[in-house]
């Protein structure tokens, strides 16, 4: 053997130094070169991340009070990608949890089929599920591939259909919601406000979701104080709004009373601050936080004359009836076509081309200037004055200043521009085939007393009220008072900028004013039946607003005090008759309970009967 | 100290009463191949307690306890053998080969079922491997056929003859069917050839026949629809050129042990250590113990073993050299091919670069057989040393 195996020896040991050459080499390769890839890796591996929803936001009224909060609910949800795949399997299993959940197969079937908001996301089947059956499908875990008990929270509102229109809605986000800016950051899953100050002040509310990361084993399933870094969810801030819950119940009781389809605005006129807002018919905002039967589905969303929820103070449009002739007097005393004297002959009717109009009632009033004109609520008089500007353009102009015709600006979503009616608008609508006339004085008469195409709401009127009250300021109506953190601290005030600034004479301004009071105040006024007794002195104009195919609408919209105003409410009622007949108790009462003070009926301290 | 000097205050001219180190015989052994041993033995057990903790409810030592005992007897008896003159065995060695053959067959009979095979015989107290200590008994045992046949019939023939010898137990044991073990039985045979003498050219031709074996069972085979090896063994040998390809199935098991290793990167997670902590490797207390080191310890610790493995290959090797006989640089050049082989296609298959054999590693893997048998195999290579220590102070003392 001797020096061959000599060599054989060395070579095999040449060999195992160079193999053991290898394995340091790759151990310095994976541990030194690559360790932090593979501990990212490593970390990785052991955690599954939950996201925890935050609570969202309480909005509260003006005084404190609590209109929606939150409570926590089981919500038992589906992934469809963790169902078995068999389908024998598969049905069985969603017929059990039909069969638990007190549902059909058939309406599990579908509600998985249709999916959630975003394709993929886990279902929710049920919401409000008892511990019971929580516990029974913990227990049989094994049983229910694909299930899962989540806390989440729902929406509670303590004072019950209260303001529903103005809190509105949340709902999880949708997928051409996810792409939105606004959005960004959200996940699919995530609750959103779908409408209402839910919506308009979605990103204060909503908070931040938290994620929870786990330990967990190779099997994924989390190891024994397994709980790692994890963030905290933020809840969302509280929104305060300026609404009075008083005022608003008031609106809300009195438009319920009446019955009929119609719609209140209450504002401050300085500040633009709404101190109620309300549409009926009304609905709970609670039957969005809890599956939906046919029924109520049809009654929310497929009833067209009713629509419950459709917000009519912001989104309705309709002609005003007389209540638009403040908007008719500020621009024909602006333009100069009258002075606050100047009389004209009321003789119960008027001819203007073709065509005669007539006083509501066949009434005749006689020589009568601005004040009593407004008082009666003299048609001819303000027949007159659309003649006089049929052509000039001033009354669109003063109504387009007032906010006639335009978004108001209000944080709620369905601002609706409504249509005033203009001789460009009428012209091209005519040489579009739109209509069978081109404009001609008849439509600025009509207009003159808030009739023919008109589209207004009270929203529009009231802060086209508001603008005369305060002397000229176009303020922003605003619900959205401030934020406060889930402590309580004022975190940020909302305090927009009026849209803009008008110069309104003040002589007018108090002519005016004093033609409302009148009306509503004094004997003969066409509110003074209403608002007679009284005790604080209000300026008011009643309308009656001629729907074709509808019976009229009554409108109101009042200012007080007299004559120094700091709120203006506007109430109209869909086929309520004269503005006196529906709208203007409805104000009453919301001033009632504005200024918390009952009047003792007709016969107050002013005295006297009706006219 | 005291006592010796009382001793050497009474004169006894005519004796020389030995020390008890003498005794012992501990001068005549290897200190640093019994140093790299029982360290190794000791770290495996230390890493046994930090990666089995959880492992057996309510008895956080389950593991820990019983590699200790099977590590202490396994001591036992490495010093018992290595006070044995090795050249013994190659007497015995018929005996010791049926042995081997025997109880490699009788597995099949006797032998309890584990995850589809049978290797192991249910003893009361723990179950016994046979293969494992197949290995050293192989060694022996065809070192001794190799020295006494070495005049026997011509080159060709001799080659055949420890071919046949050496390949019939590593069949048997790729029947019951243990891949891992009959690769190390194929390797010692073949290491023992070699450093026996076998030509050149025989090895080479050998080899050839292997790598095209290897060509046929892997890829020839399956692919005209006649498999030789099950399934699961074929993906694993394969899967390591491909680990991302299927990160459920044969792969996961290396690229979890990968990252592990990755993940401990130079001093290692400590207790913070997820991957071999939280059931991502699998056998981590066996093949993959390898991983656990390397992410608890880091590249320290795993330098450090790979170290000690290093010190204990190069004295298997120096001991060769050492060697009073041919049997003894057989004996040695065998026991060091087994345990290299293993240690290197162990911790290859940990880093990702061999594929997954389920060959465990010497002294760390938990299994009592596996750890018994490498001490043995320790004690032999001692004996070995010991031997040649006694002969050459004899040969001084002449």
């Amino acid at each position: 053997m001797g020096n061959r195996l000599g060599l054989r020896i060395a070579l095999f040991g040449g060999v195992a130094l160079a193999l053991f050459a290898v394995l340091f080499f790759r151990l310095w390769f994976l541990q030194i070169l690559n360790g932090d890839e593979y501990l990212a890796e490593a970390r990785n591996n052991r955690t599954r991340e939950f996201r925890v929803t935050a609570p969202r936001g309480a909005i509260l009224d003006r005084d404190g009070e609590v209109l929606v909060d939150n409570r926590t609910s089981l919500a038992l949800q589906i992934d469809p990608r963790k169902l078995p795949a068999r389908p024998k399997r598969r049905r069985a299993e969603l017929a059990e949890l039909a069969e638990l959940t007190h549902t059909s197969l058939r309406r599990v079937r579908r509600l998985i089929k249709e999916g959630g908001a975003v394709p993929g996301a886990p279902v929710t089947l049920r919401r409000d599920v008892g511990h019971f059956l929580v516990y029974y499908l913990q227990e049989n875990q094994d049983r229910f591939p694909g299930v899962s008990v989540q806390r989440v929270f729902v929406r509670h509102y303590p004072q019950e259909t209260l303001a529903a229109h103005i809190l509105g809605n949340v709902g999880e986000i949708n997928e051409e919601q996810l792409k939105e800016k606004r959005y960004r950051g959200l996940q699919p899953g995530d609750v959103i406000g779908q409408d209402g100050v839910e919506y308009a002040y979605d990103r204060f509310l909503r908070g931040r979701a938290g994620v929870t990361r786990i330990q967990v084993d190779a099997l994924g399933q989390p190891t024994a104080g397994g709980q790692l870094l994890s963030t905290e969810p933020v809840p969302g801030d509280n929104l305060r709004l300026s609404i009075d819950s008083d005022v608003q119940a008031a609106g809300e009781a009195a438009l319920a009373s009446i019955g009929l389809p119609g719609a209140f605005t209450t504002m401050d006129v300085h500040s633009g601050e709404i101190l109620g807002v309300g549409s009926h018919p009304t609905f709970d905002p609670s039957v969005f936080t809890r599956p939906m039967t046919q029924a109520q589905v049809n009654a929310l969303y497929r009833d067209p004359i009713l629509a419950p929820l459709t917000n009519r103070a912001v989104s309705g449009l309709y002609p005003t009836g007389s209540t638009f002739k403040l908007i008719t007097a500020v621009a024909a005393l602006e333009s100069e076509v009258i002075t606050t004297s100047t009389p004209i002959y009321d003789g119960g009717s008027i001819t203007i081309g073709e065509q005669t109009f007539q006083n509501a009632g066949g009434a005749a009033y006689g020589s009568v200037s601005l004040v009593p004109a407004l008082q009666v609520s003299s048609d001819v008089f303000f027949y007159t004055l659309g003649w006089k500007m049929w052509d000039t353009g001033e009354l669109q102009r003063w109504a387009h200043k007032l906010g006639i015709g335009r978004p108001t600006g209000i944080d709620l979503p369905g601002d609706a521009e409504g249509l005033l009616p203009s001789e460009k608008w009428r012209n091209d609508l005519y040489e579009r085939g739109g209509t069978d006339r081109p404009w001609s004085a008849g439509d600025n008469v009509q207009l003159a007393i808030g009739q023919g195409d008109l589209q207004t709401n009270p929203l529009q009127m009231a802060v086209a009220y508001a603008t005369l009250a305060n002397g000229g300021t176009v303020v922003t109506p605003r619900l959205g008072m401030q934020i406060d953190d889930p402590a309580g601290r004022v975190i940020r005030e909302f305090d927009p900028r009026p849209r803009r600034s008008l110069r309104i004479d003040s002589e007018y301004r108090s002519a005016i004013l004093e033609g409302l009071h009148a009306a509503a105040q004094s004997p003969g006024g066409t509110s003074y039946a209403i608002f007679g007794g009284f005790p604080v002195p209000v300026a008011g104009k009643t309308g009656t607003a001629q729907r074709v195919g509808y019976e009229d609408q009554s409108w109101y919209v009042a200012l007080a005090p007299y004559p120094n105003p700091r709120i203006v409410t506007a109430v109209t009622i869909e086929q309520g008759g004269f503005g006196a007949d529906a709208a203007a108790p409805a104000a009453l009462r919301i001033l009632e309970a504005y200024f918390g003070k009952r009047s003792s009926g007709v016969a107050g301290p002013n005295g006297g009967s009706p006219g | 100290m005291y006592a010796t000097r009382t001793r050497r205050a009474r004169p006894e001219p005519f004796t020389v009463r030995p020390g008890i180190a003498e005794r012992l015989g501990l001068p005549y052994m290897d200190p640093v191949l019994g140093f790299s041993a029982i360290a190794l033995a000791a770290f495996g057990v230390y890493t046994l307690q930090h990666a089995t903790v959880n492992d057996v409810p309510s008895q956080p030592d389950y593991f820990v306890d019983r590699q200790a005992i099977y590590a202490g007897i396994g001591l036992l008896g490495m010093y018992l053998l290595s006070r044995i003159d090795y050249s013994r065995f190659r007497e015995l060695r018929v005996g010791i080969y049926t042995f081997l053959c025997a109880s490699v067959s009788l597995v099949f009979v006797f032998g309890v079922a584990a995850r589809g095979s049978r290797r192991a015989f249910d003893l009361p107290f723990f179950s016994f491997q046979p293969s494992e200590l197949g290995k050293l008994l192989l060694v022996l045992a065809l070192a001794g056929f190799v020295i006494d046949g070495a005049r026997r019939g011509s080159a060709r023939q001799r080659t055949v003859r420890y071919l046949c010898l050496g390949f019939a137990p590593a069949a048997l044991v790729f029947l019951q069917p243990d891949l891992g073990t009959a690769l190390v039985l194929g390797a010692i045979t073949l290491a023992v050839m070699y450093v026996g003498g076998v030509r050149w050219t025989h090895l080479t031709a050998i080899g050839g026949v292997l790598a095209a074996l290897v060509a046929v069972v892997l890829v020839a085979a399956p692919t005209v629809g006649a498999p030789i090896l099950k399934d699961y063994q074929q993906e694993r040998l394969t899967s390591f050129l491909n680990p991302t390809e299927d990160p459920g199935g044969a792969g996961y098991q290396q690229n979890q042990a990968m990252t592990a290793i990755g993940a401990g990167e130079v001093t290692g997670r400590g207790d913070a250590a997820t991957q071999t902590r939280l059931d991502f490797v699998p056998e981590r207390h066996t093949d993959f113990i390898f991983a656990v080191i390397g992410e608890r310890y880091g590249f320290v610790g795993a330098a450090l073993v790979l170290s000690l493995y290093a010190l204990l290959i190069w004295r298997a090797l120096r001991i060769m050299t050492l060697s009073k006989n041919s049997y003894g640089i057989l004996v040695a050049g065998g026991i060091a091919v087994m345990l290299f082989f293993q240690v290197f296609v162990n911790v290859g298959m940990n880093l990702g670069i061999m594929p997954i054999t389920g060959i465990p590693l010497p002294l760390l893997s938990y299994g009592g057989s596996s750890v018994l048998a490498t001490l043995l195999a320790v004690g032999v290579l001692q004996s070995i040393h010991m031997q040649a220590r006694l002969s050459q102070q004899g040969r001084s003392a002449r």
